[in-house]
């Protein structure tokens, strides 16, 4: 075994074992993950994805805070009882502008990639407030507090800017009028032909039951209800997908 | 002066941490810096306490002639997370069965979860694995550690991490990226720590006394590394503000998902298993009196498995939207893992030949033994589980909850125990434990609770799966989801009084090991299997 003679340079020279051992475990890498960036049919071109809108990207914040990823998966596998059960399988493209993504790992509770428009903005906040009181088996903790939390608003630009520093296309006119949106997108009686025009499919008005007042639960509830909206699959060409 | 460099840098950054707790532009950034504040508040007066102003004099020699300062902090650090660890284990498993125990906001599941993950891969082993690291790497090389208090700031460091990691999971502070949660300034320090920890553990392999490094110490190194670059890649993100908490990753969806998992799962590959690979090379023939096994298995081990490993995350993202290529990749070399796993469980078993004799007097060994059980079992759990048809039904389901106890539990938390049984009559001085039945006691207890735990998994897993997929004759799905949650309570109940049995088992050796620091010793006879008399052929 001549080779395993010659192992003994490496045992004895700290500076090649280091070198060495990082060089090895920088190819998986390098081979696995590199392409997903250039490669073009990483993510299929799909009709209809925009940037989150800042209310959506406030609740979608909230989402993550309160660790949702922990039980609910953003990701529907191309299987028959999931697409029956949580609609046409996830595609690359829905999650494109998701930093950081959200696929989860653990199905506690149901899939939420395409939970949005299935249910009422009431039976959202009533389940959030009290799990149990519409799914009498669900081991969901409650979130009432959401409901009593005022909506940070001030800052909502900077996120949007942060959000545009790692590749997010958020516009100049939409950081400008990130706050103006935010609050137009929660208010029943405001002006919104801004948002709509800059954020298309958006949904308005008030979320948790109390137009008096802009909750986090508001905002949370405005990301449920988009999610997975923004495709439209009438026209989403699948055969234009295989290679 | 004693600390004067300790004192001052945790002086400077009590100022910092209260400077950005006024300007902080939300309200979590503002509570976690004041819990900083407190914090390093708090070491600040114990040090000016302790210290004296006559000049320094030479350093406390040591008995054993190493630095075995930070390895006795690292022992009882190793006990304390651990117990830590488990107990919100614990608590977390009882809310899946008992939702009414969620405490929002604080305590909820969604953020104790984290919390659970964190304090025991990175608390818990972490701190297993810096202390065993130190004892290791001296011993091997002959040298006491590089960098003098150096290795001090190591330790505190890691510390500081974990508080602040923990801390800001209650307070609703997460990147939600498993096993990488702290947002980025905790991130930062973290990498400043970890730094420190390479040049300590490369110094001193690079002042050692042995011509060759020994294998324990390829293990540890190349730990060391991986980890500095998985965390430093999975990391990267820009903050909202140097004055928040937020951050949005560098990447988005798909890329995003696979530097995650890449990641992820070697978090399982380099930290919770190169690294107690580490472990086992040193303290199996240290408490068996064998040399290692194989000398030309552990070359091949070690560079198979630190090679293959990388490649494994893409399993974890099977038919998702991650390309078809990187997943039949993943797939393809978690499947050729299998061999260097077993090669490795090979070489720490058979280091036991010519003396399998000691399992039946020394539990210490018996942890040692079936930690490398329980690693080969899981290294071939694992490789199954990520085939692409096994993994259809296992995925998103309680198998993959089983699976990683089974390591976590079984691999990973008894080769700890058994390195810190060892380790702590050494450290102390000490002749012997101060109790062998007390370790058997905890053995049975840990092994009874893993298995309860792994088996009511398994069944739940794949209960799951199947209730999930299954159809009815004419066509229509049979169970709704929320149908599926409802069969898992039985389960869950049985789960958490395994890992009721398990943390008890950690009692009994906080137990132990505390009354082996103050030096007791207790009188006993060991629990049966003593070898018979010897009798005179007849």
């Amino acid at each position: 075994m001549g080779l395993m003679d010659k192992h003994e340079i490496i045992e004895k020279n700290a500076t090649l074992l280091l070198v060495g051992s990082f060089l090895v475990v920088t190819v998986g890498g390098i081979v696995e993950i590199a392409p997903l960036f250039y490669l073009e049919n990483t993510i299929e071109k799909v009709e209809g994805m925009r940037p989150y809108s800042p209310l959506e990207l406030a609740g979608r914040n909230i989402y993550v805070r309160e660790g949702c990823y922990t039980c609910h998966s953003q990701m529907i596998r191309p299987f028959r009882d999931e697409v029956e059960r949580y609609g046409h399988y996830s595609l690359a493209a829905e999650s494109m502008y998701d930093h950081p993504f959200q696929w989860g790992s653990k199905r506690t509770g149901p899939d939420l990639a395409r939970v949005g428009d299935r249910y009422s903005n009431e039976w959202h906040v009533q389940h959030l407030i009290e799990p149990r009181s519409v799914v009498p088996e669900s081991v969901m903790p409650s979130y009432a507090f959401l409901k009593e939390t005022p909506l940070p608003v001030d800052e909502i630009a900077y996120h949007l800017e942060a959000n545009r520093g790692v590749g997010v296309p958020y516009s100049d006119e939409m950081i400008a009028e990130a706050k103006a949106d935010l609050l137009a997108q929660a208010d029943p009686n405001a002006d919104t032909s801004g948002v709509e025009a800059r954020y298309p499919k958006a949904k308005l008005g008030d979320f948790d039951g109390n137009p008096a007042a802009l909750t986090e639960m508001d905002a949370l509830v405005a990301y449920l209800q988009m999610l997975g909206t923004l495709v439209d699959f009438s026209t989403y060409d699948e055969a234009a997908g295989y290679r | 002066m004693r600390h004067g460099t300790a004192i001052a840098g945790i002086g400077i950054m009590t100022f910092l941490a209260l400077v950005a707790a006024a300007f902080a532009r939300d309200a979590q950034f503002a509570a976690h810096m004041w819990v900083l504040f407190f914090v390093l508040l708090g070491s600040a007066v114990v040090l000016l306490r302790n210290t004296s102003f006559s000049p320094a004099g030479p350093a406390v020699d040591e008995r054993s002639g190493y630095m075995d300062g930070p390895i006795r902090y690292g022992a009882i650090a190793t006990l304390f997370w651990g117990i830590a660890g488990f107990l919100v284990g614990v608590v977390v498993a009882l809310q899946l069965a008992f939702p009414d125990l969620n405490i929002e906001p604080w305590l909820s599941f969604g953020r104790l979860r984290p919390l659970h993950t964190s304090a025991v891969v990175f608390a818990f082993g972490g701190n297993a694995l810096i202390a065993s690291s130190f004892y290791v790497v001296q011993r091997t090389c002959r040298a006491r550690l590089f960098g003098g208090d150096l290795a001090w700031f190591v330790f505190w460091g890691y510390q500081l991490f974990i508080v602040m990691a923990a801390t800001g999971y209650l307070l609703g502070i997460t990147q939600s990226r498993e096993y990488a949660e702290p947002e980025w300034y905790v991130d930062l320090w973290l990498t400043i720590v970890w730094v420190a920890y390479l040049v300590v553990f490369l110094g001193t392999i690079f002042k050692r006394k042995e011509p060759h490094i020994y294998v324990a110490n390829w293990f540890y190194l190349s730990f060391i590394v991986t980890i500095a670059m998985l965390h430093v890649v999975n990391n990267l993100a820009i903050p909202v503000s140097f004055f928040g908490s937020k951050s949005y990753s560098a990447f988005a969806g798909v890329q995003d998902a696979l530097t995650q998992w890449w990641y992820g799962h070697n978090a399982v590959g380099f930290f919770l298993t190169a690294g107690f690979l580490g472990m086992m090379y040193y303290f199996v023939p240290k408490q068996v009196n064998r040399p290692v096994y194989s000398y030309r298995l552990s070359i091949i081990h070690f560079w198979a498995l630190i090679f293959l490993y990388i490649w494994a995350g893409p399993h974890h993202l099977h038919y998702t939207a991650l390309p078809d290529w990187a997943q039949t990749l993943g797939m393809v070399f978690s499947i050729m893992l299998w061999m260097p796993s077993w090669g490795g469980m090979i070489n720490g078993l058979m280091t036991l030949s010519g003396a399998w004799d000691k399992l039946r007097t020394d539990p210490v060994l018996r942890l040692m033994v079936l930690a490398i059980a329980f690693y080969g079992m899981s290294t071939f759990e694992g490789p199954m589980m990520s085939i692409k048809a096994v993994n259809s039904l296992s995925h998103y389901t309680d198998w993959t909850i089983g699976h990683v106890h089974s390591g976590a539990l079984g691999w990973v938390g008894m080769i700890s125990f058994a390195a810190v049984y060892y380790m702590v009559p050494k450290l102390w001085y000490r002749e012997r434990l101060y109790s062998l039945r007390l370790v058997t006691w905890h053995f049975w207890l840990a092994t009874l609770g893993i298995v309860v735990y792994a088996a009511v998994m398994w069944v739940s897993g794949i209960q799951q799966g199947l209730m999930w997929r299954e159809y009815d004759d004419q066509g229509f799905l049979v169970y709704s989801f929320a149908e599926s949650v409802a069969a898992m309570f039985p389960y869950y109940v049985v789960r958490a009084m395994g890992g009721a049995l398990y943390l008890a088992g950690a009692l009994v050796m906080v137990w132990n090991i505390t009354m082996t620091i103050l030096g007791h010793q207790r009188e006993e006879a060991p629990i049966g299997g003593a070898a018979p008399a010897l009798q005179p052929a007849e």
